[in-house]
């Protein structure tokens, strides 16, 4: 018997197979977990269509394969013949199927007496939709908000409906289970919070990640943006921010340092054709990061002009699927919220992630004299299987030399 | 003209100078019911009842009564009786286009209906003769309270028929209630003529049934209306109980301006019925008695023109009622636009 | 004190406190009403103010609306709800229209009691429950107390209210149903519907005799260990819609119970407001025990009681409710 990924979730079309819970030889009982899988939208657990005994993988851990792609094989114990309506979207079956299946419920019909009261139909012909799938508006409601899956609920009430009382004592029970103290509040989380909570885990568990910082001499940037952001401001609608500057100098330098725009693969290290500049953006709903792509390709003005766009549908939720996706490189501008030094956590398969910090004016030697001059602080953090120590303080210090070497009279 | 029953002492006639103030009102209402008449024409006025015809009973009644003290009741035909009133006529045109401000039922109503609590006027329905019970109540609540005010009640021969009619009538004799009962009898109940409505002679003549007088008396005859509703008025102030009139009156027009009557009625019937219209002929009784002179006659035909023309003015160019108001006052303190549930 | 006594009381106490209230109807004189409501009226406030009418019913209202207009607060009986239909044009199709067709010149404070419901070997014609025909009709307000409490406390608001009342009397309440009053002086608000047992598992929504039959079936449910709530509507317009929504919204499951004929009746509006704004609190469909679809209650006690609903069938849908 073949065994496909299920099509679960609206809207999700693939799934990433995590790890095997059965392995080849292993004998499994029907609705026993076979195995991990990680969607868009959920994690969950497939379970065994049938009973018996697992005869092959075909998927291995970590791929991605379309829902309904055959992922393993069975054997099924007990001569159980293989029934086209365990597997969803099996249409393999098709019509013939359908015509075996009336045939089958036929057989399964007891004769009809002489007085017309039919004998007892066989059991697991009628009885079997008792817990029917359908909730009441209470029961949908409260499972809703309280983030209860329906399917763990126990159904007490008519032919074991789940009732609205049901779901209470579901909830206050796990409530008890996970009760804060008096002196605390549970806050449950949401989807883009555990999403996050999620991909930030994998990547502290996953990278062995290295940090360095470089100070950096803006002040003519400082200068450059003094002079003209006013007038920027008006010819194109749109603040002129520090970060435009340091997008642009950052693209450039990925360009040339290409293991610094690339990802892990395992057995490989990928090398991206395109720089794609990710921008950490705080909306309300929690950390988001909108995609420059081809940030390389843009002016300071473009840059300003894509930032003040994406920042702003960021905060408004209304970032679409393209917005978000095939970034290569994550800059997160920690200086909007005062921080003059930090390091921020790699967004995975990304290579490295740069901290742009607070500008703020210190003394500082400039050659023999002492200078009042504009200093941030650059920090990144990247991944040491794919980069030395050596090789990201050369980009670093990249990044430095070209926000150093800004013409304050330049045209912007 | 069949006198019915006149066990009522004849009450006081009109003065000169009631009988010339009588004429204006007349000739007043006249030239107000043909303008609204031409306005529905014209598609400004949805719906007009005319009363031309019945000038002379209602402005005669109303002016043997106390406006103001007495109480009354009248229905869709009584255009005059509001006049006589003292309802302006573009307070009474603004009814016809159903404007804002319309002072007796904020527009809600067909023209006339509505009330006014200072004139102590009621005329809350279509339903004809659903009047008759609420006047003998009011009566009543007058009686119980000791004041001596009338409570006259206007209906035609058609409501006449309606059992309302012999329910308030028998109650308001038992209790010997302050009510003048104005049957306004044109002979038609819309169509249908009063041989198929009564197999009896007159509707006052039902009167002694209830055990109160009743009369038959010629209503375009401003001076006999007058006298009758002065009668009946003593008598019922006089703690003696109500009385019956039946005023004679003529029905110039179709029912409503949605009727035809050339199809139920002979024209020749109306020829006749227009050689006793009530304004003309008290026009030359006191041109002939010489209350009335042609200047002033001229004055007042000019004075109704000027005032026709003025309310038709005034009542177009206002607006029609606010759609806020359109929850008010389905409960006692729904002000304001609050929906009522 | 029983309901009658009640309503006695009540009307007795307002026609002391102010002299524009008066009562009137069919044998309320010397006979004191059929049910002894006015008895000892016409001793104590003279025949004025007791007025016996002619058995016209029409009138009874009109009248009625008419002293209203005028100043006074009538109190009309009807003798029996079965009498009230000839007064439908003066209530429905006047009395309703007063102050809107006036826009508020206007006003009829006035009462038209009615003594109603089944249970009594009334046949078709004493025994109808009149209400959602009134009920329908925005411009009154209708009251249908279950208890001597209420009913006092109602009745003398309704005689206050400045708009027309239709005050409902459940005949087989008026000696069955006792319990305490207060000696002070009270009143309770019109449109105000009140909880007269509190529980968690269903909610029963009734009023009138059928208040009781509910809370006697919900006394044997509790022994089952189903819990209760039960909702006496006490007026059926305007509907408390709050208090309706609360109980629905509380157990999720609503019981509505009256004795009118199911169709079109104060239930289904009942159960359209839990349906359009307490849906999604809903665990179980909305469910109504009524009458049956016939014209009106027979008179033989097997076919007076198949119209009746009883604590049986209440209880019997108390339980497929609550085990929904």
């Amino acid at each position: 018997m073949k065994i496909e990924l299920p099509h679960v979730g609206e809207s999700v079309t693939e799934g990433v197979i995590g790890r095997w819970l059965k392995q080849v030889g292993d004998s499994v009982e029907k609705y026993d977990a076979l195995v991990e899988v990680v969607t868009d939208k959920v994690s969950m657990e497939v379970p065994s269509p049938a009973s018996g005994v697992l005869t092959s993988i075909l998927v291995e851990e970590g791929e991605t394969v379309p829902m309904g792609t055959v992922i393993a094989e069975m054997e099924v114990s007990g001569g159980e013949e293989e029934t086209p309506g365990d597997a969803q979207g099996a249409d393999a079956g098709g019509e013939a199927a359908v015509m075996d299946r009336v045939g089958a419920l036929l057989t399964d019909v007891a004769p009809v007496g002489p007085t017309g009261s039919g004998g007892a139909i066989t059991a697991g012909a009628g009885m079997a939709g008792s817990r029917s799938g359908r909730y009441s508006p209470a029961v949908l409601r409260l499972a809703e908000r309280h983030d209860v899956d329906l399917s763990q609920v126990e159904g007490t009430g008519m032919s074991g409906r789940v009732t609205r009382k049901d779901v209470q004592a579901f909830i206050e029970a796990r409530g008890a289970r996970d009760a804060p103290a008096a002196d605390e509040e549970r806050v449950p989380l949401t989807p883009i919070r555990r999403m996050i909570a999620e991909n930030m885990t994998r990547s502290a568990a996953t990278i062995p990640e290295a940090w360095t910082l470089v100070e950096a001499d803006v002040s003519s940037l400082a200068r450059l943006r003094e002079r003209v952001k006013g007038e920027f401001a008006r010819r194109e609608g749109v603040n002129l921010t520090h970060l435009a500057f340091v997008v642009k100098v950052v693209a450039e330098a990925l360009r040339e340092h290409r293991m610094v725009n690339a990802s892990w693969d395992g057995d490989a290290i990928i090398l991206k054709r395109r720089v794609n500049v990710g921008i950490a953006v705080a909306a309300p709903a929690g950390l988001v990061v909108p995609v420059i792509h081809d940030a390389d390709e843009l002016s300071v003005a473009g840059l300003a002009k894509r930032i003040d766009d994406l920042a702003g549908r960021a905060r408004g939720g209304k970032l679409g699927l393209d917005d978000v996706r095939g970034g290569t490189f994550t800059i997160n501008n920690t200086g909007a919220l005062g921080s003059v030094v930090g390091k921020a956590i790699i967004n995975p398969p990304e290579a490295a992630i740069l901290n742009t910090e607070s500008i703020v004016k210190r003394p500082v030697v400039v050659g023999d004299g002492i200078a009042i001059r504009s200093m941030m602080n650059l920090c990144l953090t990247f991944d040491h299987r794919i980069l030395d120590g050596a090789e990201a303080g050369v980009f670093i210090g990249d990044v430095k030399r070209r926000l150093e070497a800004i013409d304050p009279d330049m045209g912007v | 003209m069949d006198q019915g029953r006149t066990d009522i002492a004849p009450g006081r006639g009109p003065t000169d100078s009631e009988l010339l103030e009588m004429y204006r009102l007349m000739a007043l209402c006249r030239a107000l019911d043909e303008r609204v008449w031409l306005m529905n024409r014209q598609g400004k006025a949805a719906i007009v009842a005319s009363a031309q015809g019945h000038e002379a009973g209602q402005v005669g009644s109303v002016a043997a009564l106390r406006i103001g003290h007495d109480r009354f009741y009248i229905y869709y035909r009584d255009l005059a009786a509001l006049v006589s009133l003292g309802l302006t006529p573009a307070q009474i045109m603004s009814g016809f286009l159903a404007k804002a401000g319309e002072p007796l039922s904020g527009g809600r109503q067909f023209p006339t209906h509505g009330a006014h609590a200072g004139l102590n006027l009621v005329n809350l329905s279509n339903v004809v003769a659903t009047q008759i019970p609420q006047a003998v109540g009011d009566a009543l609540a007058s009686k119980m309270r000791g004041e001596d005010a009338v409570t006259i009640v206007y209906f035609g021969d058609g409501a006449a028929s309606v059992g309302d009619c012999h329910e308030g009538m028998n109650f308001a004799a038992i209790h010997k209630l302050p009510v003048v009962f104005f049957c306004e009898n044109n002979g038609y109940a819309i169509s249908v003529p009063l041989s198929k409505q009564m197999a009896v002679d007159s509707v006052a003549g039902r009167a002694e049934g209830y055990g109160m007088p009743g009369v038959v008396i010629d209503g375009t005859d401003v001076s006999a209306v007058y006298e009758a509703t002065a009668a009946a008025a003593e008598r019922a102030r006089a703690g003696e109980g109500p009385t019956l009139i039946e005023a004679m009156v003529e029905r110039y027009l179709p029912h409503t301006s949605d009727d035809d009557d050339s199809r139920y009625r002979p024209r020749g019937d109306i020829e006749e019925a227009r050689k006793k219209d009530p304004v003309k002929m008290l026009r030359e009784r006191l041109l002939a008695d010489g209350i009335l002179d042609e200047e002033t006659d001229e004055r007042f035909s000019a004075d109704a023109k000027r005032a026709v023309n003025e309310a038709t003015e005034e009542v177009e160019a206002a607006p029609h009622p606010d759609p806020s108001s359109f929850y008010d006052h389905v409960y006692a303190g729904d002000t304001g636009g609050a929906s009522s549930r | 004190m029983s309901v009658i006594d009640a309503v006695r009381e009540a009307m007795r106490e307002e026609m002391a406190r102010d002299e524009r209230v008066f009562v009137m109807g069919e044998d309320i004189g010397a006979r004191g009403g059929v049910f002894l409501a006015t008895d000892g009226f016409v001793e104590q406030f003279g025949e004025e103010r007791v007025i016996d009418t002619p058995l016209a019913e029409s009138s009874i209202a009109g009248i009625a609306l008419g002293a209203a207009m005028n100043g006074m607060r009538p109190i009309a009986e009807i003798e029996f709800a079965d009498f009230i239909w000839p007064t439908f044009n003066q209530v429905v199709g006047e009395a309703a229209r007063v102050r809107y067709g006036t826009a508020g010149s206007l006003g009829a404070p006035m009462v038209l009691r009615a003594p109603y419901g089944g249970g009594v070997r009334g046949g078709l014609y004493h025994s109808q429950s009149p209400e959602a025909y009134f009920a329908h009709t925005p411009g009154l307000k209708v009251v249908a107390p279950a208890t001597p409490y209420d009913t006092k406390g109602l009745l003398k608001s309704a005689v206050r209210d400045e708009d027309p009342v239709i005050f409902l009397e459940h005949k087989r309440t008026y000696r069955l149903v006792r319990g305490d009053v207060p000696d002070e002086e009270y009143t309770l608000p019109i449109g105000a519907a009140d909880v007269k047992m509190e529980g968690s598992d269903i909610s029963v929504i009734s009023y009138g005799l059928m208040l009781h039959l509910c809370l006697e079936a919900a006394r044997e449910l509790a022994d089952e260990g189903v819990s209760v709530e039960a909702l006496d509507l006490r007026t059926l317009r305007p509907l408390d819609s709050e208090a309706i929504l609360a109980t629905a919204r509380k157990t999720g499951k609503a019981l509505i119970v009256h004795e009118d004929t199911k169709a079109v009746g104060v239930g289904a509006e009942v159960a359209a407001i839990i349906a359009e704004e307490a849906f999604e609190y809903l665990d179980g469909p909305i469910m109504r025990v009524a009458g049956p679809e016939v014209p009106a209650m027979p008179f033989s006690p097997t076919l007076e009681a198949m119209f009746m609903p009883d604590t049986e069938r209440i209880a019997n849908a108390m339980r497929e409710l609550a085990r929904y």
